[in-house]
């Protein structure tokens, strides 16, 4: 057994999901080589180079690889994977893993295993359904198993390898059906949703957008993001990406601070992998307190300054 | 320009879903069911397209048993034309099959947009779209958060992506996967709810298709997740942080 984990990265950084993959696929065979696409990418593969448990890079430098648009870069792989004989191939399953990793399951006609959370062994693995409301068990008949890694799952590799690096003659053209435009980085230096530690969240007890600046200077002093519950987002106080739920963001960061969220399903869906969940609600009935680790019951207009002077 | 909106009938996103006791998945029977969300904005967009006349016709596909016809009949009172029901006596198709299915469509009806939801809310799986756009081999533009059609006859679609928003240019015939961003989907009014039981649903068998749809991974048990226990009420806000800081050593 042989795995390749496809590295994510923004080319100036290795993202931290793909050492989390690496950690993923050593679960499952220790033979675990890389294969990282991109232009001008020096400085990924000399930070890759020191990752322990990988016995190979393989990289592919190409200038259309700069933007990494899945249908080049899915048959850049395509042509590598048929050159070689892996039997597993793992991605992140971020944005990129989950645009990427279907197509290549596509054209090795195979069926992906979505968003693995847990590695049985080599063709056994848990994922969560529902929005983690039920986690399956299932096992992959294919003969090679495509597979996108939950970061949050699997701690990162480490960093003490000296590991050699190859690399590629691949010749392709650029796909012409599309282009890449532009990217906008999130104007917040807030860190995202999905891989932030701490967030702090309002809901309908907020009571308009306005009030959800008592949130911020909270965010400020914690380093957190900030979310909100679909009764906010559908009552117009903040946009739509900061939804957290099983219909917005499932996140899991160490610390979840609810705030006037009662807890419906959905959005307990999208926070109970979280490793603390603190929340402040003036209804002492409320579902969210069945779920949180530290409760406080009270006016969250009282509680938030103190809370903001309390974290000085 | 003409659509091919795919659904999925699936648990209503409010229902708190319960695992059958045998482990063999999730209890079904006498539960409420509505349209997949994410598939219902993907609906939403292209009956706003056709709002703006970019969009001719209006095609709502969806895959399962007879009762996935309620689910094409909430797409044909938000706007649709028409609608397709592939039947498939198997409850539990992968979405590699799923694909294949939806290709196969796409090759008789042509379609110069594909879109559908970037994810069904219950197998949460996020691929079929990517493996249309693969099997078709045209352009996919998943995550959309914004569609602009250009004279050109491309589009530029806004992603959603980790940490930003990435736009690209596609050639049109594409494949389109929405998230939540994209807009709000309009709830169907009693005459258009009235008027789509008029509309046509074509009935076509799966195995009639000449696919091989054979399934390629086993599900050997569903098991609740481990439960989150409720923890202790604090007084005030001083042993809140204490607790947090002391305790849980998260801050």
């Amino acid at each position: 057994m042989k795995s390749i984990v496809i590295i994510e990265h923004d080319n100036n950084n290795v993202k931290q999901s793909s050492f989390s993959t690496i950690t993923a696929a050593n679960k499952i065979s220790n033979e675990v080589e890389v294969l990282v696409l991109g232009n001008k990418i020096d400085k990924i593969v000399s930070e890759l180079k020191k990752t322990s448990d990988v016995s190979m890079i393989n990289f592919v430098d190409f200038d259309f690889l700069a933007n990494q648009i899945a249908e080049d870069l899915s048959k850049v792989i395509a042509s590598f994977l048929g050159k070689n004989n892996f039997t597993h191939i793992l991605l992140p399953s971020s944005t990129f893993g989950k645009n990427l990793g279907p197509k290549i399951a596509t054209m090795l006609d195979v069926q992906q295993i979505s968003d693995v959370i847990n590695i049985i062994d080599h063709e056994t693995f848990e994922r969560p359904i529902y929005a983690g409301n039920a986690i399956a068990k299932v096992k992959s008949k294919d003969k090679v198993k495509v597979i996108t890694a939950r970061p949050t799952c699997f701690e990162p590799c480490g960093q003490e390898g000296n590991v050699p690096i190859q690399k590629l003659d691949i010749t392709l053209d650029k796909d012409k059906s599309v282009d890449f435009v532009k990217y906008d980085q999130s104007a917040s230096d807030r860190p995202e949703l999905t891989s932030a530690k701490i967030i702090i969240s309002g809901g309908r007890g907020m009571q308009n957008g306005e009030n959800f600046k008592l949130l911020e200077g909270i965010a400020d002093k914690l380093g957190a993001a900030m979310g909100a519950s679909r009764a906010a987002v559908d009552a117009g106080f903040v946009p739509n990406d900061w939804q957290v739920g099983q219909t917005g963001k499932i996140v899991a960061p160490d610390l979840y601070i609810a705030v006037g969220i009662s807890g419906a399903i959905q959005h307990i869906a999208g926070i109970k992998d979280s490793k603390f969940i603190a929340c402040i609600n003036k209804d002492e009935e409320a579902p969210i307190f069945n779920f949180s680790d530290y409760g406080l019951v009270g006016d969250l207009f009282d509680i938030l300054p103190k809370l903001e002077d309390e974290l000085q | 320009m003409k659509a091919l909106v795919c659904v999925k009938r699936v648990i209503d996103y409010n229902v708190k879903i319960r695992v059958k006791t045998d482990k063999s998945g999730v209890e079904t029977d006498n539960v409420k069911m509505s349209m997949n969300p994410f598939d219902e904005i993907a609906v939403e967009e292209v009956v706003r397209m056709k709002e703006k006349g970019l969009i001719k016709e209006i095609i709502i596909l969806s895959i399962g048993q007879d009762n996935s016809q309620e689910t094409i009949r909430t797409g044909l009172a938000m706007g649709g034309d028409r609608g397709i029901l592939v039947k498939t006596e198997d409850t539990s198709l992968e979405p590699l099959s799923v694909g294949k299915i939806i290709h196969n469509i796409a090759q008789k009806e042509s379609p110069e947009i594909i879109i559908m939801g970037k994810q069904a809310i219950d197998d949460d799986c996020n691929q079929t779209g990517q493996i249309v756009a693969t099997l078709l081999d045209c352009p996919q533009a998943t995550f959309a958060s914004e569609i602009v059609k250009n004279d050109d006859n491309t589009l530029d679609v806004t992603r959603e992506v980790d940490g930003g928003l990435e736009t690209i240019k596609v050639n049109i015939p594409c494949v389109i996967t929405t998230d939540l961003r994209l807009n709000e989907p309009r709830y169907a009014s009693l005459p258009n709810i009235m008027k789509a039981k008029q509309k046509k649903i074509d009935i076509i068998d799966s195995s009639s298709l000449g696919l091989s749809l054979t399934s390629k991974v086993e599900i050997l048990e569903v098991t609740e997740p481990p439960e989150r226990k409720a923890g202790v009420k604090v007084s005030d806000v001083g042993s809140l942080v204490e607790k947090l800081k002391n305790e849980a050593k998260v801050i």
